[in-house]
């Protein structure tokens, strides 16, 4: 029905402009991990030697377990909120089900920076959360930890991540046929054999679609940490931007941004496995 | 227990979902609050309503320099990705070539991958090819990364489109240029006014690849940063309101436009014999 010359058309302009813009860019990346700095100059001499410098490293390795355990608490906690609200809104809200649904994404709609100066604001020891515990006399002297800490970047970022998260299980849970779990009920099983053994491996493609994308992108988040981290909560890719930055060694940050890069395209690849393991015909 | 809940309608439930709700909401709340707060932007409770940090940020030249910048890129975001969105979609409707699968998960990256990666290795190409950085380059960046928003929404789009009204202006004579014109584009309005909206405001909001490829000007994210590194005063909390009311706004009108899309879906799906 469409000549080779409509294909064409239609197909080169897009496939041509994302090899130039996206796939040359990040093979440039690639290089880089590969190539060296020498006193101040970039030299395109192909080795190994950053991922050595990576390893052997103690810095890097204790920076970047911090940053997995953060990223696993986000998800963690991200999944342990969303995952009931979702529910609640499948199964419990009724008639309200959609006006809900609306006001869940709408601060996901609301800039990332927005948010995480608001965290800012409550959390600092001028807070409102310090004040408000000295108001009512529940604390004498500000707490220091809540800001500037692991602990912040995780708060922060589970508030990010948890309508995130909400969205791909809501649709999954949405998506379980209503005759399934009345033929559940009907066979005798109580509302936790129900839930354990219909429910849940029916939603986990969304699960794990929202608790990769949550572990993901706090993996190689870097606002967050500058907002509200201070220097215990650095993470990798804070170091990736000092050396972009004013440390100016490209191919060691490029050599952490590959690292990255394996562990999502490594997860991505695992989860879809899983799913097409799980998902329901 | 009622044939459509699966569990018993437990209280417990209903207040979790609540409370994970106050949480979501909490720090907007805290943020509109303090916007009209005299004394500073934390401490407790807020005291001494006023206006006046509004009228500082009206007053206030460079933030609504970075208004413009940011609306000039996103507006160019907009249409890059529009245009070559909407051709992926037709040629992966509708066409096989060579690196099928690898461009459709090329295109898809730039969302899945932590901002700084994308950012930095359009950094890289851009020092690559010699380019400045300034609004140029961010524009770029945005309209490459969010090719893929528009692709998936004009895509299914496509899928809703009945091929037979293509083929009979096809067999009545016309031109494949005018088909699309007249039949296929006219279909695929919903689709590109949602995807649209949602390029703009991830566009306007972009801050993690922005931050790499920021020239002289900026964006409004990258001002509030940088006002941000300097001490933090109301007026941001000022501005944020502001973003999140406009958010508020959008999203308003993109509901709006999916529920008109899917109700012509729905009276499609009657009409059809």
């Amino acid at each position: 029905m469409y000549s080779r010359a409509y294909k064409t058309v239609v197909s080169a302009p897009p496939l041509l402009w994302v090899a130039l813009f996206l796939l040359v860019p990040y093979a440039l990346m690639f290089a880089h991990s590969l190539w060296l700095v020498q006193d101040g100059v970039l030299v395109r001499h192909w080795n190994l030697s950053n991922f050595q410098r990576l390893f052997a490293n103690p810095l890097y390795t204790e920076v970047f377990l911090r940053t997995v355990r953060i990223a696993a608490s986000v998800t963690l906690c991200s999944l342990l909120l969303g995952y009931p609200l979702a529910y609640y809104l499948s199964f419990h809200a009724g008639s309200r089900k959609d006006l809900l649904y609306q006001f869940v994404i709408v601060p996901l709609w609301v800039s990332y920076l927005v948010r995480g100066y608001a965290w800012k604001t409550i959390l600092g020891s001028d807070g409102v959360l310090n004040g408000f515990l000295q108001y009512f006399h529940l604390t004498r002297e500000p707490v220091g930890f809540f800001l500037y800490s692991p602990f912040a970047v995780i708060l922060m970022l589970t508030h990010i991540y948890t309508p995130f998260v909400f969205l791909p299980i809501y649709a999954s849970l949405e998506h379980i046929p209503r005759p399934l779990i009345e033929a559940s009920q009907d066979l005798g099983a109580n509302p936790r054999s129900t839930f354990f053994r219909v429910i849940l491996p029916l939603s986990m493609p969304g699960l794990l679609a929202g608790a990769t994308f949550a572990f993901v992108l706090s993996l190689g988040d870097f606002l967050g940490p500058l907002l509200v981290g201070g220097s215990s909560g650095t993470m990798i890719a804070n170091i990736v931007q000092t050396l972009f930055g004013a440390v100016y060694d490209w191919p060691l940050g490029a050599a952490i941004s590959v690292c990255i890069l394996f562990i999502t395209l490594s997860l991505l690849f695992l989860t879809e496995r899983f799913e097409k393991r799980w998902s329901f015909k | 227990m009622s044939p459509k809940s699966p569990t018993r309608q437990s209280p417990l439930l209903a207040i979790y979902a609540g409370l994970v709700f106050a949480f979501i909401y909490l720090p907007i709340v805290v943020l509109i609050l303090y916007s009209f707060n005299r004394d500073g932007v934390g401490g407790f409770p807020p005291r001494h309503f006023t206006l006046d940090w509004y009228s500082q940020l009206f007053a206030d030249g460079s933030i609504w320099d970075s208004v413009l910048n940011s609306l000039l890129v996103a507006f160019g975001a907009v249409a890059l990705s529009l245009v070559l969105g909407l051709l992926a979609a037709l040629g992966l409707d509708r066409a096989t070539f060579p690196g099928k699968a690898l461009f459709r998960r090329l295109v898809l990256l730039p969302l899945i991958l932590p901002g700084i990666i994308t950012g930095l290795s359009l950094l890289m190409f851009a020092v690559f090819a010699g380019m400045q950085l300034s609004l140029l380059t961010v524009f770029l960046g945005h309209g490459t990364a969010l090719i893929s928003v528009a692709t998936t929404e004009v895509f299914a789009g496509l899928q809703k489109i009945d091929r037979a009204q293509e083929e009979a202006s096809l067999d009545l004579g016309a031109t494949p240029w005018q088909t699309f014109w007249r039949i296929t584009l006219p279909n695929l309005r919903l689709p590109l006014i949602a995807a649209g909206l949602l390029i703009f405001t991830l566009s306007m909001d972009e801050i993690a690849v922005t931050f790499f490829l920021i020239g002289r000007d900026n964006t409004l994210p990258l001002e509030i940063w940088s006002r941000l590194r300097r001490g933090m005063t109301p007026e941001i909390n000022a501005v944020s309101t502001l973003i999140f009311a406009v958010s508020v706004a959008l999203i308003i009108i993109w509901y709006r436009i999916r529920m008109r899309s899917m109700g012509s879906e729905a009276q499609q799906l009657l009409e059809r014999p």
